[in-house]
């Protein structure tokens, strides 16, 4: 890391659900170019957190700047993928046309997808191999091959930034591979991408950075400085141990 | 046929599209119960617009009338916002107050309003060729006609400018709003042609068939295609079968035509529930035996599979060695046989080279999960599947 540029700016972020923060006065600076995992437990925010800096929840207090300005004027910049049980599969659609809506953004309202969007789409489901899948109707789609559609959605937008929550959840071993290698080559292309992620063992492996999160911000920084007994504990509130390989 | 006939069946068939586009919407978003709630809760807002203009198909009664549509998506949303109640009960809570609101205003005014529930409730599509629009002093049409044509050509307009719009919100709210497609304008502006639909076509249909309109023909084309596109189209041709056969119908029963039609609406959905291709009844009811059957298939292979001993593999063995009924055994040979998976020599079995592929690419399935390599066992069992 030694271009420090910031691509995520957060500050002095709280959302609250009901009158009941979920996010206290989080102030977090996300360098470009990372494969960042945020962990925490269950009800941390860590969902809510990648809501609030993509404006899907609007905080009660605080900002978020993408590359120094407000997310409304950087959304071409940045792809989301939603945690997978957050639609209904059984949506009348096919493999294709779901990655399709990735480039819905860049084309903004009435347009309509033409012969490069569609190009674009069958090379991202491609990179994920899901290719000869197209026409399948999404709900006939087992949950790893449904996870990579996501994954090819958010490729397709061809963005700086990438914002997945909980992309390998409930996914089989090969796709999670699969996965894991996608995003580490998209941070080789110079990519920022942010992942909420559960399996704790694995993030050394997986990821150069990491935020601990619990309601407030624990701690951020390399996973070789900071992804430690330490902060584990501070987080999940219990004395954790996680065999980490330096 | 006579000219009052085609006007009312031309009626009909304009308020069946005008009401299924936005109903395919509604459906996929599970928001049927809305429409329901719209088309009650808009009484109020029929009667001030009325006391107002003095003309049910004025386009202003007809704004006012939809906006109590939407004040009832905000009630509905405002009550389940407090968390105390869910959204069905929320809907409960607000359509009867708004339309008892109505009822009374009727009730007070009944001396000088030519309006009665009924009307609002029922339609009375034989009436609507009556109601003509006078154009420079000349008769061009029943005045429904012109209203709902309107209300149809904005519908169309619409879909085809935000259908990917529509799409993306509706399956995934989440990517929407991040893309910027803000879901809250979207669902306002859904909301809003689903009240305007509703209130152009109570005076024809009633509010209670353009429920039938909107939800019948999308859950019936639901039950039939994995395309959005086709699910529109679908609903449209079932709209408007519904319309002309159901006119038809009254006109042989001499009944009510808005009843005949939203029964006709009924058979088709019940017809096609039960006969779909695959989400039908009948079909489903096909796929668990066959599972049932493929199932039993793959533990007979297994055996074979494990037993290289003849008495293990003797045809007239497979009952008391596996336990299955005479029935049963018979099935599950004759499937093996057909797929060439087995040959019987003297009554005993034996795998076959394509059996022993199968049964070894089944096992991994089925401990693996990994389905890459059984893509093309897909087409003929059910149970890979998923």
């Amino acid at each position: 890391m030694k271009d420090l540029k910031i691509a995520i700016n957060v500050d002095d972020l709280t959302v609250a659900y009901n009158y009941k923060p979920v996010l206290w006065d989080i102030d977090l600076a996300i360098p470009e170019g990372v494969l960042m995992a945020i962990v925490g437990p269950n009800g941390a925010g860590k969902s809510t957190l990648i809501k609030a800096i993509l404006g899907i929840i609007d905080p009660i207090a605080g900002s978020v700047s993408i590359f120094g300005k407000p997310y409304e004027k950087q959304r071409k910049l940045v792809a989301y993928v939603p945690q997978k049980g957050s639609v209904d599969w059984d949506f009348p659609t096919t493999a294709f046309d779901v990655v399709l809506m990735g480039t819905y953004g860049k084309l903004g309202w009435i347009k309509r997808p033409k012969q490069a969007e569609k190009k674009a789409a069958l090379e991202a489901l491609e990179k994920v191999g899901m290719l000869a899948f197209k026409n399948r109707q999404i709900s006939q789609l087992s949950g790893g091959q449904q996870q990579r559609i996501f994954l090819a959605r958010a490729l397709v937008q061809d963005a700086s930034i990438y914002f997945m929550d909980e992309p390998f959840q409930g996914v089989d071993a090969t796709t999670e591979i699969a996965i894991i290698n996608i995003l580490k080559s998209l941070r080789k292309e110079g990519k920022t991408v942010v992942v909420v992620h559960h399996d704790l063992q694995t993030v050394p492996e997986y990821f150069d950075w990491v935020t601990f999160l619990n309601v407030k911000k624990i701690a951020t920084g390399p996973v070789k400085d900071i992804f430690n007994d330490d902060n584990l504990t501070k987080t999940y509130g219990i004395n954790y141990k996680v065999a980490v390989n330096k | 046929m006579t000219s009052p006939q085609i006007e009312i069946q031309l009626i009909a068939v304009v308020v069946a599209i005008a009401c299924a586009i936005p109903g395919v919407f509604l459906v996929l978003r599970k928001m049927a119960l809305i429409s329901d709630a719209i088309s009650h809760s808009i009484l109020p807002g029929i009667v001030i617009g009325f006391f107002i203009t003095h003309d049910l198909n004025s386009p202003l009664l007809i704004l006012l009338a939809a906006l109590t549509g939407v004040i009832t998506v905000i009630l509905v949303e405002a009550i389940q916002k407090t968390g105390l109640v869910k959204e069905d009960t929320a809907i409960g809570l607000v359509f009867p107050v708004l339309f008892s609101i109505g009822v009374i205003m009727i009730a007070k005014n009944a001396n000088d309003v030519h309006l009665d529930v009924d009307a609002v409730l029922l339609g009375e599509l034989a009436f609507a060729p009556f109601d003509r629009l006078m154009m420079f002093g000349a008769d061009v049409g029943p005045k429904s006609l012109w209203v709902m044509g309107v209300i149809l050509i904005v519908i169309v307009l619409l879909l085809i400018m935000f259908y990917k719009e529509l799409k993306v919100s509706t399956f995934d709210i989440g990517l929407s709003s991040a893309l910027g497609f803000s879901p809250v304008i979207l669902h306002y502006g859904l909301m809003s042609i689903s009240s305007i639909t509703v209130v152009g076509a109570f005076d024809a249909v009633g509010a209670i068939l353009v429920v039938a309109f909107m939800i019948a023909p999308a859950a019936t084309a639901y039950l039939l295609t994995s395309d959005l596109k086709k699910m529109l189209w679908l609903s449209i041709c079932f709209g408007v079968i519904s319309a002309i056969s159901g006119y038809w119908l009254a006109h042989l029963l001499d009944a009510s035509i808005s009843g005949s039609m939203t029964t006709v609406l009924g058979i088709l959905f019940l017809g096609t529930y039960l006969f779909a291709p695959n989400k039908g009844y009948f079909s489903v009811l096909y796929r668990h035996r066959q599972q049932r059957i493929e199932v039993s298939l793959l533990a007979f292979l297994l055996h074979l599979n494990n037993h290289t001993e003849e008495n293990e593999r003797h045809v007239n063995h497979l009952n008391e060695h596996i336990n299955w009924q005479k029935v049963q055994s018979k099935t599950v040979l004759e499937l093996a046989q057909k797929n060439n998976m087995i040959i019987i020599n003297d009554d005993i079995v034996s795998l076959t080279e394509k059996g022993e592929d199968f049964t070894k690419l089944a096992i991994e399935y089925i401990i693996t999960n990994k389905d890459d390599k059984i893509e093309h066992m897909k087409d003929d069992f059910f149970l890979f599947r998923g």
